[in-house]
């Protein structure tokens, strides 16, 4: 077995010095009854890299991957092109295989690019201080609405329409177990501010009320100024989550810190994750300086070494499991570490010219490939302003016109019936993703696709 | 070509070893310091080159950024360098042994580096159609199998994110199953020697904690759990192998005096390493657990993340997990279960935990060391982790107090306490000091039930001649800690960096880079 070194003369010399007489020795508290006496039947023995690398390509030969089609989804992922350097460097080994950075003086390549991770993410966001990362967009999002109630005492939050029907999904299941009040509703398909319900969390704001969580831009791709809702909670005491599904979009349009948000969450899987089916992504978490003793999550901090140098450790564990047990903000212990490593490495490559250059080029790529397809007899554009993700009304149900654009080789976004499945006309939406990986040829074979499917 | 030796020495000039002299740039050969990307980048320095923007109108409704963002950038060359610079800070799996308990640092397969890479796992889109992932849902298909088989349990819920969120998960469909019965019990059991996290999900779900004692061997003591067992406790949480390194002989009479009482027992299956294809735990009558994919099946850790928990649960409670997941069809084909079906076929799902469909870049790692292991290997997995640890157990129980000694075999993990160090020395001191060795350190002060703990877990990964060079560093610093070597104090002396303060860190905490830090430096 290729991956373990002990070959049977270690072992048996092993055995003699620990004076057991043989392996079975070592398991003797393991209630003879409960003990399998050999490989469980029914599962396949060791196998080689080849024999492996066969039977794993043959399961990844049967998915039809983003690469190989025109490719239009978002709703929370995006596609964009990572450069080929940040792979190779999370992958060294030193990133790869280290653990946790427990003991600093040895682990100051990941705490000092924690800190820079910090530092890129408080910025980009417009916020004082950031966390070292969550598991992911969604889960950063009910760790915002929990810190929300620990910081106001009050266990209202409200969120928007816009916001990912996942996300909500996450905030409504944690919050059934927590006692939080959820008050949550289905976004309108409203020409020019699709799933903007502004008029309904200004009127929903009161004194029972921890936070207002809203989407930026939200799941249908509109975009829209924050202040005065910040302006509106703030008069009531209450705390603006912003959560921003796409990173990229920061490059152009103001952040949500600039517009007064006190917590400002999001997915970060566009810069240097990738797709990976989901996951693992990494959860994007900042806010107010004041409140850092509140924010969940591991945090890494500056300080200096006993020769005076400057180096970084994780603080303020106290809030942590590990210290306060039952008393903890949260029960989370591990970051999205090296998720967050490839986000800092790829945002070191883009830079600020970088990104708004980036930004730019998705917003251009995007207006124009919304123009073309509303063009297709059938489909209207939604949408007022937006970033790279806009929605479509069609004439008819999307989600067979989604599987039909599928046949045609042509993956062409999310249709809102499968995200609302509950209908009320939302089944005609559909939401498109435009990214710099779409050419000018994709967006062409789209608008063919979708004119003979709708024909 | 030929380098040219005339006239050059070719012998080192004696010199006195402790003569080196403070460098120009501070550093010490391969020892490079590097500053933050903020003190050498530049918001119009950039690393990427992009196609032109097509001309168009704006449509993003008068949002423009009004102030500078404030990112620097680097080239790709200086990107390369700043990040291999750094990673040459951190202590790995990859440069040595790496005994961190409870933590399962063992070798990570590049093998499955290059699985998850394949644009057919990797370059998958959550929401595409389902006909075009049905090799995606096999893959989670086929590890949920592999899970349920090795541990003997009914069901599993593959979208947990980390260990953690497994935990959670397990709990709520507990405290669902309890509701649907009607019963609002309200106090979850753990053991003192338990994860942190065991208490900190218990409190996130709405419980009352309360700690079960240890006895003096190291095991829960049973008759406290039956005496506290009653109608307001909801679950045992426990450890198996447990945190003292122990298997809980007792498994089967502490589970069925739990079910007795109405309540539910969940195990942390972070020490699932030890026993995998030994031991079931659903036949010791476990009703959920959850499984670090990043310790027992080797997914990378990555520098704390991102790790994976799916939770292997009974039949009961099976009907009350998360959303969603992928079921088999008759005619062989998967099926996705997600709200729009979920009324029809999991009504009493707890509901989503995360967005998406959990972690599939771990899944498609950890599918392929299962395949790579198959169950023999597996078997042998568990048997050399076990082998190692007693093996550094007995080798050092001479020189090191091991508390749980007497108390049987240990399984992958032995523990140590500071008794018998001189006044002053602390277990911190000896970990600070096998650094100096070239060894990441034991895990230090848990289980908290032993004085001082150090948690030694080598992992299968280890050679006999890897453990023998270990023991020997580690006796070499245990004999200097007994005899009082107040050297010790200003380990490491060798490292990156001396001993930080943590104390001020966490007292004027300075967690972003702002530019005024550089400004007042120049000063």
């Amino acid at each position: 077995m290729r991956y373990l070194p002990l070959n049977p003369a270690d072992r048996q010399a092993m055995l003699a010095t620990i004076g057991a007489p043989d392996i079975d020795a070592l398991f003797a508290d393991v209630p003879e009854e409960a003990r399998l006496d050999g490989p469980i039947e029914g599962l396949p023995g060791h196998a080689s890299e080849m024999a492996v690398e066969r039977a794993m390509g043959a399961m990844a030969r049967k998915n039809l991957s983003a690469g190989d089609a025109p490719f239009f989804i978002g709703c929370g992922a995006y596609r964009h092109h990572i450069p080929a350097s940040v792979d190779h460097l999370i992958q060294r080994g030193e990133f790869l295989t280290s653990y946790t950075p427990y003991q600093p003086e040895i682990a100051q390549g990941t705490l000092q690019a924690l800190f820079e991770f910090q530092t890129q993410v408080a910025r980009l966001y417009g916020c004082e201080v950031a966390n070292a990362s969550m598991y992911d967009g969604s889960t950063a999002c009910w760790e915002a609405i929990a810190m929300a109630r620990r910081v106001t005492r009050r266990g209202k939050a409200i969120l928007s329409a816009g916001l990912h029907p996942h996300y909500v999904s996450v905030a409504q299941t944690m919050a059934r177990f927590t006692g939080d009040v959820i008050d949550s509703a289905l976004p309108d398909l409203t020409e020019g501010a699709p799933g903007d319900d502004s008029a309904r969390l200004f009127a929903a704001i009161d004194e029972d009320t921890s936070c207002v969580v809203v989407q930026y831009p939200n799941v249908l791709g509109h975009i829209g100024d924050l202040s005065e809702l910040a302006a509106r909670c703030h008069e009531k005491k209450a705390l603006l989550i912003a959560v921003v599904p796409e990173p990229v979009a920061l490059g152009l349009i103001r952040s949500p810190g600039e517009m007064d948000a006190d917590i400002v969450v999001g997915e970060g899987q566009s810069l240097g994750v990738g797709l990976n089916f989901g996951g693992p992504y990494v959860g994007l978490f900042a806010c107010r300086e004041k409140h850092v003793r509140q924010m969940p999550g591991r945090i890494a901090g500056e300080t200096v070494d006993a020769a005076g140098k400057r180096g970084f450790v994780l603080t303020l564990s106290t809030r942590e499991q590990h210290i306060r047990r039952e008393k903890a903000t949260s029960n989370i212990c591990t970051n999205a570490g090296l998720c967050a490593l490839a986000f800092s490495v790829h945002m070191t490559l883009l830079g600020e010219k970088g990104l708004r250059d980036l930004a730019a080029l998705n917003h251009a790529k995007a207006v124009r490939a919304a123009t073309r397809l509303a063009n297709v007899p059938g489909v209207e554009l939604v949408n007022g302003p937006f970033f790279n993700e806009f929605t479509l009304r069609l004439t008819e149900e999307a989600r067979p016109v989604l599987r039909a654009l599928a046949d045609r080789g042509v993956l062409g976004g999310v249709s809102l019936g499968r995200l609302y499945p509950d209908g009320d006309g939302r089944e005609n939406g559909l939401v498109v993703a435009v990214t710099e990986t779409n050419t000018q040829d994709d967006v062409v074979a789209y608008a063919a696709a979708l004119e003979e499917v709708m024909a | 070509m030929s380098m040219l030796n005339e006239g050059r020495p070719t012998r080192p000039i004696e010199a006195e070893p402790d003569t080196a002299a403070d460098t120009f740039t501070g550093n010490r050969a391969l020892m490079i310091d590097e500053p933050l990307v903020f003190e050498i980048g530049d918001t119009d320095q950039c690393g990427v080159d992009f196609d032109e923007a097509p001309e168009g109108e704006s449509r993003i409704g008068g949002l423009e950024r009004n102030r500078p963002i404030g990112l620097a950038g680097l080239s790709e060359p200086q990107t390369v360098r700043h990040y291999t610079r750094l990673s040459r800070q951190n202590y790995a799996i990859d440069l040595g042994l790496f005994p961190l308990g409870s933590c399962t640092m063992k070798h990570n397969p590049r093998l499955d580096e290059k699985i998850a890479r394949l644009p057919g796992f990797a370059d998958l889109h959550p929401l595409q159609p389902v006909d075009t992932l049905q090799g995606a849902f096999e893959v989670i298909y086929e590890l949920a199998v592999w899970l349920m088989k090795l541990t003997g349990m009914y069901g599993v819920a593959m979208s947990p994110k980390a260990g953690a969120h497994g935990e959670l998960c397990g709990i709520l469909a507990i405290r669902s199953a309890l509701e649907a019965r009607g019963d609002m019990r309200e106090v979850v059991l753990v053991p003192e020697s338990a994860h942190g996290t065991n208490p900190a999900t218990a409190a996130f779900a709405g419980y009352r904690v309360e700690n079960i004692p240890a006895t003096a061997e190291g095991r829960v003591d049973l008759e406290a759990l039956k005496a506290r067992l009653g109608p307001d406790v909801a679950a045992l949480m426990i450890t198996n192998p447990n945190t003292c390194g122990l298997f809980e002989r007792e498994m089967k009479a502490i589970s069925d005096a739990v079910h007795a009482a109405g309540a539910f027992v969940y195990c942390d299956g972070a020490n699932f390493n030890a026993i995998v294809g030994k031991v079931r735990p659903g036949d010791l009558g476990v009703d959920a657990m959850h499984i670090n994919l990043h310790k027992t099946f080797s997914t990378p850790h990555g520098g704390g993340g991102p790790g994976s928990g799916p939770v292997v649960l009974s039949e009961e409670l099976s009907a009350y997990g998360p959303l969603p997941f992928v079921a088999k069809q008759r005619d062989g084909s998967f099926r996705l279960i997600e709200e729009e079906n979920a009324a029809e076929i999991h009504p009493h799902g707890f509901g989503r935990m995360a967005a998406f469909h959990g972690q599939m870049g771990m899944f498609t790692r950890a599918l392929a060391y299962i395949l790579s292991h198959g169950a023999d290997g597996l078997r042998q997995v568990a048997e050399d982790a076990v082998l190692n640890a007693n093996y550094i157990l007995r080798s050092l129980e001479d020189v090191l107090d091991a508390p749980f000694a007497a108390s049987g075999p240990c399984m992958h993990e032995a523990v140590f306490s500071d008794a018998g160090f001189a006044e002053g020395l602390t277990t911190l001191d000896v970990a600070k000091g096998l650094i100096d060795e070239g060894y990441h350190p034991m895990t230090m002060y848990f289980p908290l039930v032993v004085h001082g703990a150090m948690l030694v877990e080598p992992t299968e990964t280890e050679s006999k001649g890897t453990l023998d060079t270990f023991i020997g560093a580690l006796r070499s610093v245990a004999e200097r800690a007994k005899a009082g070597d107040e050297s010790l104090h200003a380990a490491p002396v060798f490292a990156p960096r001396r001993r930080l303060d943590e104390t001020a860190a966490a007292r004027n905490p300075v967690l972003v880079w702002k530019e005024t830090e550089q400004a007042e430096a120049a000063e």
